[in-house]
């Protein structure tokens, strides 16, 4: 990585998120009453973590079964109401043993 | 950081808000390792951790990190950044009526930084009007947790075992799952438009044609797409729920 084409990136990035807290913080003192864009952007962390994801969690380890097996384990300790913590070393622990498994 | 350049008396209220936030700066440190261990990858240790240093966002700059490393354009990292982050305008304004006169325009440009969904959300559940020092408490550990998460992940993230760090490559995703299936659980709304997301992040990522958009855009038009008809189909009730 060049180190100018980083910090480019790392100038858009910190200064496009200061000025989206910090410009309605200051300006707008009423609240919001388009109710369309209250409920878009009452979803939108949802589903941008979703789209992140999937598919790329298949991607981020050796294989894609293990992916596979710690995205369901991800997800059995999610819906059985375990902490976030505890579900990512689950997950970490399925995907090692199954790398370990699958050799 | 801005606001650490601020000098506040160590009143009651800043001491409270320290209070507050260590179990979100735990939380956040847990994340933050796993950011750390992903940007490890692909970028040098001090690089990573300025990343968290300069944005405090997850999701955010989980999606820049990809950005970088597929050398996505400017446009691209400005795009994404502002959609994805474009919740916190909500918050910001919703917030900007909870805060007390303590709050005048030079505090506001400093401790905007602390809005995230956390910190926000405990904000919002103080039954009393917060001032800018617990507000500044509030954001001491989140800030530190999420910095050093993201150090202590990027600096041992390449002198790791293999099967270990590869092991860790799931463990962002998995927390994003931990975060989104519990509300998915709860909301009939969020359910479905998860499900839309997944469904055009797939599409976006194996369909001819549509599979030569990058990755950033990838993310914010499933996202865009899912969220725009969850409004349509499922408007919200109240003002905000976090």
């Amino acid at each position: 990585m060049n180190l100018e084409r980083f910090f480019y990136y790392l100038l858009i990035m910190a200064g496009v998120t200061y000025l989206v807290r910090t410009i309605p913080f200051i300006l707008i003192r009423k609240q919001l009453q388009n109710r369309f864009l209250r409920s878009f952007l009452s979803y939108i962390p949802y589903t941008v973590l979703a789209a992140m994801t999937i598919p790329a969690i298949f991607y981020a380890t050796t294989s894609k079964i293990a992916a596979a097996v710690g995205l369901l384990t991800a997800i059995l300790f999610s819906v059985l109401g375990r902490s976030l913590i505890f579900v990512a070393t689950a997950a970490c622990f399925a995907v090692f043993i199954m790398n370990m498994i699958l050799g | 950081m801005p606001f650490f350049v601020f000098y506040y008396n160590c009143s009651m209220n800043w001491t409270k808000g320290v209070k507050d936030g260590i179990p979100i700066g735990i939380g956040y440190f847990a994340v933050s390792f796993s950011f750390g261990i992903a940007g490890s990858h692909i970028l040098s240790w001090p690089l990573v951790t300025l990343i968290s240093m300069f944005n405090l966002t997850s999701a955010g700059q989980f999606a820049g990190l990809k950005i970088i490393e597929s050398l996505g354009t400017i446009f691209e990292m400005a795009v994404a950044t502002f959609f994805i982050n474009l919740r916190y305008s909500l918050m910001a304004i919703s917030l900007s009526q909870k805060v007390d006169s303590s709050f005048g325009i030079v505090k506001r440009l400093l401790l905007s930084t602390g809005i995230t969904d956390e910190i926000y959300a405990v904000s919002m559940s103080q039954k009393k009007k917060i001032s800018s020092s617990y507000f500044f408490g509030l954001m001491c550990f989140p800030y530190l947790g999420w910095s050093l998460g993201t150090f202590v992940g990027a600096f041992s993230g390449p002198i790791l075992p293999v099967e270990v760090s590869q092991a860790l490559g799931v463990a962002l995703y998995a927390m994003f799952v931990a975060i989104v299936v519990p509300e998915m659980k709860k909301q009939r709304s969020v359910f479905i438009v998860v499900i839309l997301s997944i469904i055009c992040s797939l599409l976006f990522y194996y369909a001819p044609v549509l599979n030569q958009i990058s990755v950033g855009f990838s993310i914010i038009l499933s996202a865009m797409i899912a969220s725009a008809i969850g409004a349509i189909l499922f408007p919200v009730e109240e003002n905000i729920r976090e």
